[in-house]
C-alpha cells in the first residue's frame, strides 16, 4: 500500500473508537448508550460515527457470523504464485468468489514464492479442494499451497488506542 | 442442539451483516424493512447472538486508516516447542489471530502495531523464542478483499 500521510485522530475518536470496540449495546438505543459512556451528546457521537464512516476509519458497522454455526464448516488459507504481470487481474477475480472471504496480495520471501493469499470457505474439505481447483482453472494458476489449520490458538477483534 | 435458522432469521441475519444503521433506533430501521416490530427484532439479535450464531456485532474497523501498521507472520516451529510459542505470541495484544496450519510453516499469526518500531521489536522477540527456527514476515500490498460475509439461502 503507498504510505500515505494520516490524519491525526483527535482524542475524542479514539474515546468513540474504544466504546465501538467493545459490546455493542443490543437496546433500542445503543448509540445513546454508548455516548453516555465517552461522555458527549448521541448527536456528537452519531455524527463522529459517521465521519469515521465517510473516511474509512469504520470499514462497517454490522455483525460476522460463527462460520461453522451456519455450516461453513471448512477454512483453508491458500497461497497462490502468481505471475506479476497479471497479479491485480487474478486478485480481483479471486475476490469475486463467494468462497473468498479474504484476498490480499503480499510480499514474498527467499523461499517463499506466494504473492496472492485467499481464505478459502466450504462446507467440507471437499468442497474447498473444489473451490480451489475451479479458482486455480478459472485464474490460470497452477502454483499454490493449501495451509488448512490444526489449531486455533486465538481469534480475537483488535482493541485499538490502549496501549 | 442448536435451534434451526427461521427464514426471518436469514433475512435479519443477511440484513445485519451487510450493514447495521447509523442513527438513533437501528433496530427499528432494521425492523420496517423486515415488516416487523423493534423489540421482535432486538429479542432475536439478542438469541442469535447468546446461541453463537454471531461472531460479533457492531463495529469493524479499517486498522490501517487508524494508523495501524499490519502484517502476516509465518513462523517454522519445532512441534516439541509449539505450545509454549503459541502462547507466548498470544501474549501480545496485537497478535489477533494465530492458528497452527499444515505444512513447513507451522504457525501463522496476524499482527497490528501502531507504528513499524513496536512491530520489529515485537518480530525480533518473536525470533529469538525457543522453538522458532524460522520467520517470514508477509506484508500486505492490498487487501482486495477483507469483508466476511455469507449470504445465507
Amino acid at each position: 500500500m503507498a504510505a500515505e500521510v494520516l490524519e491525526e485522530i483527535s482524542e475524542l475518536d479514539k474515546r468513540i473508537v474504544r466504546a465501538l470496540q467493545g459490546d455493542f449495546p443490543l437496546v433500542a438505543e445503543p448509540y445513546k448508550t454508548l455516548a453516555e459512556q465517552v461522555g458527549v451528546s448521541e448527536e456528537t457521537f452519531l455524527e463522529r460515527v459517521q465521519a469515521m464512516r465517510d473516511s474509512r476509519k469504520i470499514r462497517k458497522m454490522g455483525a460476522v457470523l460463527r462460520h461453522r454455526e451456519v455450516g461453513f464448516t471448512a477454512n483453508v488459507l491458500v497461497a497462490w504464485e502468481v505471475p506479476a504481470d497479471r497479479l491485480d487481474t487474478i486478485a480481483q477475480q479471486m475476490a469475486a468468489s463467494p468462497s473468498v472471504s479474504h484476498c490480499y496480495d503480499r510480499n514474498t520471501a527467499p523461499d517463499w514464492p506466494y504473492n496472492l493469499y485467499t481464505m478459502v470457505h466450504g462446507h467440507s474439505r471437499e468442497e474447498c479442494e473444489h473451490v480451489v481447483a475451479e479458482l486455480g482453472e478459472a485464474c490460470q494458476v497452477s502454483k499454490h499451497v493449501m495451509l488448512y489449520s490444526r489449531r486455533e490458538w486465538k481469534k480475537t477483534a483488535m482493541k485499538y488506542f490502549m496501549e | 442442539m442448536m435451534m434451526a435458522l427461521t427464514d426471518f432469521d436469514k433475512s435479519l441475519l443477511n440484513l445485519l451483516q451487510g450493514s447495521l444503521p447509523v442513527c438513533s433506533r437501528p433496530f427499528a430501521k432494521l425492523a420496517e424493512e423486515l415488516g416487523t416490530d423493534e423489540q421482535t427484532v432486538l429479542t432475536r439479535v439478542q438469541e442469535l447472538k447468546k446461541e453463537g450464531y454471531l461472531r460479533r456485532i457492531g463495529t469493524f474497523f479499517d486498522s490501517n486508516n487508524l494508523g495501524y501498521k499490519g502484517t502476516l507472520v509465518a513462523l517454522k516451529v519445532n512441534p516439541a516447542k509449539m505450545q509454549t510459542v503459541a502462547e507466548a505470541i498470544n501474549h501480545y495484544p496485537g497478535a489477533t489471530h494465530n492458528y497452527e496450519r499444515e505444512g513447513r510453516y507451522n504457525l501463522w499469526f496476524t499482527l497490528l502495531t501502531p507504528n513499524l518500531e513496536t512491530e520489529a521489536k515485537i518480530l525480533s522477540e518473536v525470533q529469538s523464542l525457543n522453538g522458532v527456527e524460522d520467520m517470514l514476515n508477509l506484508k500486505a500490498n492490498k487487501k482486495y478483499k477483507i469483508n466476511v460475509q455469507f449470504k445465507l439461502h
